[in-house]
């Protein structure tokens, strides 16, 4: 067996584990913060713009962090983000044609 | 990652090839345009929730007062109220419990999917192995949630009637007990396709977790395959996070 040779692990980053458990609780407050509202706020525009921006929130820390896009070049993080701005021109005209939909019905 | 040595020259365009204009592995590149392409596909899905609940009448009154009728959409957190065991307990209904702990199984499979990453760039074979591991058990974990929740979901529990008077137990996809047809057809649908990418994932991530034990990871120098099944399990997360909010808070 030629490739015995044992691979030395490297030694462990303190800090990288630090913050990779900082992140976790992150997510984990702010999901419980979700929770709590769900309770604690009657349904309307308000509790819904809480709601969305404490997922783009919860978004961008597993996007930045957890799948590194925030380490990575320019190049690639615009190539990822930008074509998702069809994702909003493709809310705003399914919710319009919904509420048409809706107009049209009762 | 064994870095390549390319010596770029002056005034020599970065595109023209032999480097990595985005410091990122051909593979790495593929996977994240990869899951642009279902981000896509999972916002469609989420938007068309979004679509037809618009065109269905919301529920007015108090939420004390709501009961499950075809005649309005209905209030999540009142469908889906259930949680395994609970009536041995004594507890009438335990609204989005069962999927919070949903919730929090993926995330936490997340976490360990990164300690995976941070194991592999350091050449850590046994720790690759431990967290590959527990990221595995958490997916099969979810999973199982989800068969609980799809399973009591379409048995149905005995409080409601539909518009007509006939009684409907739970949901199949012409009509359900909940609201209007559509609903459970989302409901499928959605949660469907989020958990057969979970499954994947899962299967996925045994055969990086395989290899990995068996060296073959390591005869190549470097853990590269785990940052690649890292980012499609990651990404299942952040599905979820939408599919949370839109499916079950909002």
């Amino acid at each position: 067996m030629e490739n015995h040779v044992a691979v030395e692990a490297k030694p462990v980053d303190k800090k990288k584990i630090a913050k990779i458990w900082k992140v976790a609780g992150i997510l984990a407050v702010l999901t419980t913060v979700e929770f709590i509202i769900a309770f604690t706020i009657g349904a309307g525009a308000a509790r819904n713009f809480l709601f969305i921006a404490l997922t783009l929130w919860k978004a961008f820390y597993i996007v930045s962090e957890f799948m590194h896009l925030g380490h990575e070049k320019k190049s690639l993080k615009m190539s990822i983000l930008l074509p998702l701005l069809f994702v909003i021109f493709l809310i705003f005209i399914l919710i319009y044609q919904g509420s048409a939909i809706y107009d049209s019905l009762y | 990652m064994a870095e390549s040595a390319v010596v770029v020259e002056e005034n020599k365009n970065i595109w023209d090839g032999g480097v990595s204009p985005m410091k990122v592995s051909y593979g790495k590149l593929m996977m994240w345009f990869f899951l642009l392409s279902d981000a896509f596909t999972f916002s469609a899905l989420l938007i068309t929730y979004g679509m037809i609940r618009f065109s269905h009448p919301a529920f007015e009154g108090s939420v004390a007062d709501f009961k499950f009728s075809q005649e309005y959409w209905p209030i999540p957190e009142k469908v889906f109220e259930a949680f395994p065991g609970m009536h041995s307990l004594g507890i009438e209904s335990a609204p989005l419990v069962f999927v919070g702990i949903m919730t929090f199984i993926l995330i936490l499979s997340s976490v360990t999917m990164v300690l995976a990453v941070e194991a592999g760039e350091r050449m850590d074979r046994k720790g690759v192995e431990k967290w590959m591991l527990w990221t595995i058990l958490g997916g099969i974990m979810f999973l199982g949630c989800q068969a609980w929740e799809w399973s009591h979901f379409i048995h149905g529990s005995d409080m409601s009637m539909n518009a007509i008077g006939n009684a409907i137990m739970g949901a199949g996809l012409t009509a359900n007990q909940y609201g209007p047809p559509n609903f459970a057809a989302l409901f499928f649908f959605i949660t469907g396709f989020h958990g057969f990418h979970v499954f994947s994932g899962i299967v996925i991530n045994f055969i990086i977790f395989y290899q990995a034990t068996v060296g073959i990871l390591e005869r190549r120098g470097h853990y590269e395959m785990v940052e690649k099944t890292g980012l499609y399990w990651h990404f299942v997360d952040l599905v979820w996070v939408f599919v949370f909010t839109f499916f079950y808070l909002v």
